[in-house]
C-alpha cells in the first residue's frame, strides 16, 4: 500500500505547488529542498511557489500500450507541458480528440483521478491537462 | 592506471529462454567467458554483475552473491558486486571491472550481466521497465517508458522535419544485422512496412520500433594488459571508459532531442584517448527504441543533428558503411535482457576486433565504441576498445 | 446578520449519451422513454472523474470568480449519494485541493438529491451565528442507474459549489424552510451498486407531496407568492415533474426555464438544484428574486427564498465557464463506451 508515498506529495500533485530559490529565483517542480542551480547557497532559502496551471504542449504521444490504471482511458494522450513559468511537467491531456493534439497547443491544469489501488484501495488524485477553454 | 584487456567473452542466446532460470543464464554466460579466456576459476579475483531488476522480475535481490555461488567462485570468497543503472547496468558493471584491474587492485576479474524478464507477464515486465524513468512524476502521470521515447521522437520529427520512415529504418537495418548473428533473439530480416504497420505502442512508436523483453546473459574476463598474452593471442584493450549522468526525468532537460549525457561521455572519451569520432567505424549503441539509435549517432558525432535517419536509409550505418552500427543486431534484434545488454555490446565489439565475427565481420576496424543508456539518458556509459 | 451567496462555481462532465442509444441496447424504445421523461441527453463522467474531482472543479471555479483567501473558509460540506469512499470524506480532499486546509471543519452529507442544499443550510447557520467567516456547500453526484432500468435514462453527473458568507453577498438567502418525513420512495443499501425505487410511488406520495408542502411553507415563511419571483428552480429527476409542479403551484414555464437543466444533462441528483441555481446566477441581475426547492428521496425538501444584490455585477462571472458553455461543450458517446467508462462491464480482478 503506497499510502505515505502519495500522501506526502499531496500539495504538488493537487495544487501544482512548486519551489522557488530565494537565491537565484529558479523555479523547480516538483518542489526541492536544494536548488539544482545554487546548491549550498540555496539552503534555507527555498520558498513555496504556486504555478498558474497554464502552459503549452512541448511534445506528446498517444499511448496504446497502457499501464493498469489507465486501461479504461486508452488510447490516451500523454504530454510534456511547458508551463508559462518556464518549467516542464509530464501529464495526461484529457477532453481532447486524439487527432487534435499538437505541439504548441495551450492547455490548463485540472484535477482528476490518477489511479487507485484496486476496488478496495486508496484513490490517487492529481493534475491532468485539458485544452484551454 | 594500468592498461586493461579483455581476454575472454561469452554469452547465452538472447530470447525467451523458458528452460533457463536466472542463475542458469548467469552461469552459462560466465563459464563460456572463463572457458574462452583459458583461466582457471581459482584465478578469478572479483565478480561484477550488471542487473536492473531481479528483485521485481524474479523476487531475488543480492544476485552477485547468487551468481558467484552458482558458478563456483564463491568457494574462494571473492568479492561479488551487483551494479544497477537501469539499461546501463551492464555497461556500468564493465566500468567497475575495468577500474578494479586498472587500479591494480586485482589482475583478473569477471564482469557479467544477466536479466530474466519472461518469468512475469508482459504487462508487469513493461511496468518494471518503467521504473528506469521517474516513477513518481513521469509514470504516475501516464508516461510509460516507451511513451517518453515516443515524445522524444515526436519532437525530433517536429524540429528536424524527419519523416517517420527514417526512424523506422533503424529497425530494418538492425534486423538485417541480427539475421547474421546466431545468438540474436530475432534472426530474420524485416521490411520497412512491417515496422510501419506493427501494433501501436505509443505514437509514433510501434512494436517494431521497440526492443523486446528478453532473457539472456553475457560475460567478459578482464585482465591486466601485461599478463593478457599469457591467456590469449588476441586480447582487446579497453582504451577508456566514461560515464555521465543527467536529470532523471525527461521534463527536467533543456532539450529532449539530444542526450547531453552521451555528448559529455563522448567528450570525456575523446579527451582521454585522443581518438575522435572520425576514426571510429564500428559501434554498438543503445537502440532500445529506434529513435534512441538516431540520438546516439548524432550525440556521439557520427552525423549532424537531424541527419542520422537519412544516413541510416542511405546505408551508412550498415556493415560496409561509414560506421557499422549494431552489427550484433542491436537491442532490437539481438535482444535486450536489460542487465546483460551493456556487457553483450562489449562481447560483440571484442568479437569484431578479434576478426571472429564471420558473416557480419567489419573490415578495417581499429576501434570499437560502445554506448549504453539508462533511463531516458539519465545515465550514459561509453567504452572505447582497440586491438592490442 | 445577513447571510448569502458570495460566489458560486459549477462543473458538468463533457460526455453525453442519448436515450435512443440506451434503448437500442436494451431493446426498448429509447426515444419514447426520452420524450416521456423529457430528457434528450444525459452527462457521463470520464473514467478519471468522480464526485471528488467534480467538487474540486466546481469549488475552484467558485474561487476564480471572487477574491477571498481560501484560508478564511471555516467549513466545507459536500453532499452526494455517490461519494467515492463510503468511509473517508470527499470534503477533506476538496479542502486540500482548494488550499482551505487545515483550519476548517469538514463533513460529507447524504440525503439523496438534497444533500447539497442541506449543506447550504448548514453553512447559513455557521455563518449566521458568527462561527465561521465563510462556508462552502457543494452538491455533486455521479449516480448510476441499473442497466436497462428506467433510471439509466436519467442518472447523470455534475455538481456546483457555493461560497456562503455575510460580506459582499451577491444573492441574499432571505430564508430557508424544510419539510422532512420518512418516505422510502428511493434507496440504496450499503454495498449495492445500483439504487432501487418504488416505481410510481416516487411521484405523488414522494416528490409532489414534499415539494408542494415545502414550496408553500417557504412562501408562507417568506411572505411571497409565485409572481414575486423572476426565477424558480425545482428539483428535476426528469424534465416533466418540475413542469407539472410549477403549473400546480402557479409558476410559469418562463420562470423555471433557465434553472431546468435535466432535459440536456440528465438528473445530477445532489447537483441538480445547485446546478440549476448556478444557471440562474449566470444571468441574474440585481433585484431578481429566486425561488429554489430541492427534493431528496427518503424524503425531504429544502426551500430557499433568494434575492440577487447589486454585488453580483462585481462578481467576475466570466472567470469560470458558464452552465451554458459547459452544456454545449459536449461529446456524444455510444453505449459500449458508456458502459466501459461507468464500470458496468465486469473486469478481471486480481493477478494476471
Amino acid at each position: 500500500m503506497t499510502i505515505a508515498r502519495f500522501w506526502r506529495e499531496n500539495s504538488p500533485r493537487y495544487n501544482l505547488q512548486a519551489s522557488k530559490c530565494g537565491n537565484c529565483g529558479k523555479i523547480s517542480f516538483p518542489p526541492r529542498t536544494v536548488c539544482p542551480n545554487c546548491h549550498r547557497k540555496s539552503i534555507g532559502k527555498m520558498q513555496e511557489f504556486q504555478l498558474s496551471g497554464k502552459g503549452e504542449v512541448f511534445s506528446f504521444s498517444i499511448v496504446h500500450d497502457a499501464p493498469a490504471q489507465f486501461q479504461k482511458q486508452k488510447p490516451y494522450i500523454v504530454a510534456l507541458i511547458k508551463m508559462d513559468e518556464g518549467i516542464m511537467i509530464t501529464g495526461q491531456i484529457i477532453d481532447c480528440e486524439l487527432d487534435k493534439v499538437e505541439i504548441g497547443m495551450r492547455v490548463w491544469a485540472s484535477f482528476r483521478k490518477l489511479g487507485e489501488e484496486g476496488p478496495g484501495g486508496v484513490i490517487h488524485y492529481g493534475y491532468k491537462f485539458h485544452p484551454e477553454l | 592506471m594500468r592498461e586493461v584487456a579483455i581476454i575472454g567473452i561469452g554469452q547465452t542466446k538472447f530470447g525467451e529462454l523458458w528452460d533457463l532460470s536466472f542463475r542458469e543464464i548467469g552461469i552459462q554466460a560466465g563459464l563460456a567467458a572463463v572457458y574462452d579466456a583459458n583461466v582457471a576459476s581459482e584465478d578469478i579475483e572479483a565478480l561484477y554483475v550488471g542487473n536492473m531488476s531481479a528483485g521485481r522480475f524474479i523476487e531475488q535481490e543480492h544476485v552477485a552473491a547468487l551468481i558467484a555461488d552458482y558458478s563456483g567462485i564463491a568457494r574462494d570468497n571473492i568479492p561479488a558486486t551487483r551494479v544497477e543503472a537501469a539499461g546501463a547496468s551492464g555497461a556500468v558493471a564493465i566500468r567497475q571491472g575495468y577500474f578494479d584491474v586498472a587500479s591494480g587492485l586485482h589482475d583478473i576479474v569477471v564482469v557479467g550481466g544477466a536479466e530474466k524478464m519472461t518469468d512475469v507477464p508482459d504487462a508487469q515486465g513493461a511496468a518494471i521497465q518503467d521504473s528506469a524513468a521517474d516513477q513518481q512524476w513521469e509514470c504516475t502521470f501516464g508516461a510509460t517508458f516507451p511513451a517518453l521515447h515516443a515524445m522524444i521522437a515526436q519532437r525530433y520529427m517536429h524540429d528536424y522535419g524527419v519523416p517517420r520512415e527514417h526512424i523506422a529504418s533503424v529497425s530494418v537495418k538492425n534486423h538485417k544485422h541480427g539475421a547474421l548473428n546466431p545468438k540474436a533473439q530475432f534472426q530474420k530480416e524485416i521490411k520497412l512496412e512491417t515496422v510501419l504497420r506493427s501494433a501501436l505502442v505509443a505514437e509514433p512508436l510501434r512494436m517494431f520500433d521497440c526492443a523486446p523483453l528478453s532473457d539472456g546473459g553475457a560475460a567478459v574476463v578482464m585482465c591486466s594488459m601485461d599478463k593478457a598474452w599469457k591467456y590469449t593471442d588476441s586480447p582487446v584493450k579497453i582504451l577508456a571508459s566514461s560515464q555521465s549522468s543527467d536529470t532523471l526525468a525527461l521534463h527536467h532537460r533543456s532539450t529532449i532531442t539530444s542526450f547531453g549525457a552521451t555528448k559529455a561521455a563522448m567528450r570525456k572519451l575523446t579527451k582521454r584517448t585522443g581518438v575522435d569520432v572520425s576514426q571510429i567505424n564500428l559501434a554498438e549503441v543503445h537502440d532500445n527504441y529506434t529513435i534512441s539509435e538516431l540520438l546516439a549517432l548524432e550525440d556521439i558525432g557520427f552525423f549532424p543533428a537531424g541527419q542520422a535517419g537519412k544516413a541510416t536509409v542511405d546505408g551508412q550505418t550498415q556493415i560496409g558503411g561509414r560506421v557499422a552500427v549494431n552489427t550484433s543486431g542491436g537491442l532490437k534484434a539481438r535482444g535486450d535482457p536489460i542487465g546483460a545488454t551493456g556487457v553483450a555490446q562489449i562481447v560483440e565489439l571484442v568479437t569484431q576486433l578479434r576478426g571472429e565475427a564471420g558473416k557480419r565481420q567489419v573490415s578495417n576496424a581499429k576501434y570499437g565504441l560502445a554506448q549504453s543508456v539508462g533511463g531516458t539518458g539519465s545515465t550514459v556509459v561509453m567504452h572505447l576498445l582497440g586491438v592490442a | 446578520m445577513e447571510v448569502g451567496i458570495v460566489s458560486y462555481g459549477a462543473y458538468i462532465p463533457r460526455y453525453r449519451i442519448a436515450p435512443k442509444e440506451i434503448g437500442r441496447v436494451w431493446g426498448s424504445d429509447g426515444e419514447a422513454m426520452g420524450t416521456n421523461l423529457m430528457i434528450f441527453s444525459k452527462s457521463v463522467p470520464s473514467p478519471d472523474e468522480d464526485v471528488i474531482t467534480i467538487s474540486v472543479a466546481a469549488a475552484r471555479n467558485m474561487l476564480k470568480r471572487c477574491d477571498i483567501d481560501p484560508k478564511d473558509i471555516g467549513a466545507l460540506y459536500v453532499g452526494s449519494e455517490s461519494h467515492p469512499y463510503a468511509v473517508k470524506p470527499t470534503g477533506s480532499i476538496v479542502a486540500e485541493a482548494i488550499e482551505a486546509a487545515p483550519e476548517i471543519t469538514v463533513a460529507d452529507y447524504e440525503f439523496a438529491c438534497k444533500a447539497g442544499t442541506a449543506a447550504i443550510q448548514t453553512c447559513m447557520g455557521l455563518v449566521g451565528s458568527g462561527m465561521v467567516k465563510y462556508g462552502v456547500a457543494i452538491g455533486a453526484d455521479t449516480s448510476q442507474g441499473a442497466p436497462g432500468d428506467a433510471l439509466e435514462y436519467s442518472a447523470s453527473a455534475g455538481g456546483a459549489a457555493f461560497l456562503i458568507g455575510s460580506e459582499k453577498i451577491i444573492a441574499t438567502l432571505n430564508c430557508t424552510y424544510s419539510y422532512t418525513t420518512d418516505t422510502p420512495d428511493f434507496w440504496r443499501r450499503d454495498g449495492q451498486p445500483y439504487p432501487s425505487h418504488g416505481g410510481r410511488f416516487t411521484g405523488e406520495p414522494a416528490y409532489f407531496k414534499h415539494m408542494t408542502a415545502c414550496a408553500l411553507g417557504t412562501m408562507k415563511k417568506a411572505g411571497t407568492k409565485p409572481t414575486d419571483y423572476q426565477y424558480a428552480i425545482f428539483h428535476q429527476p426528469n424534465g416533466k415533474f418540475p413542469s407539472r409542479l410549477a403549473k400546480q403551484l402557479g409558476f410559469t414555464e418562463d420562470q423555471i426555464k433557465t434553472g431546468l437543466l435535466t432535459p440536456y444533462i440528465g438528473n445530477t441528483y445532489s447537483g441538480a438544484v445547485p446546478l440549476g441555481l448556478s444557471a440562474v446566477l449566470d444571468e441574474a441581475k440585481p433585484g431578481d428574486r429566486i425561488f429554489a426547492v430541492a427534493y431528496g428521496s427518503g424524503a425531504g425538501c429544502d426551500g430557499f427564498d433568494i434575492t440577487v444584490t447589486n454585488e453580483i455585477a462585481k462578481l467576475r462571472r466570466e472567470n469560470a465557464p458558464s452552465i451554458k458553455f459547459m452544456m454545449e461543450n459536449n461529446k456524444f458517446i455510444d453505449y459500449a463506451t458508456y458502459a466501459r467508462y461507468r464500470g458496468k462491464i465486469k473486469m478481471k480482478e486480481g493477478g494476471e
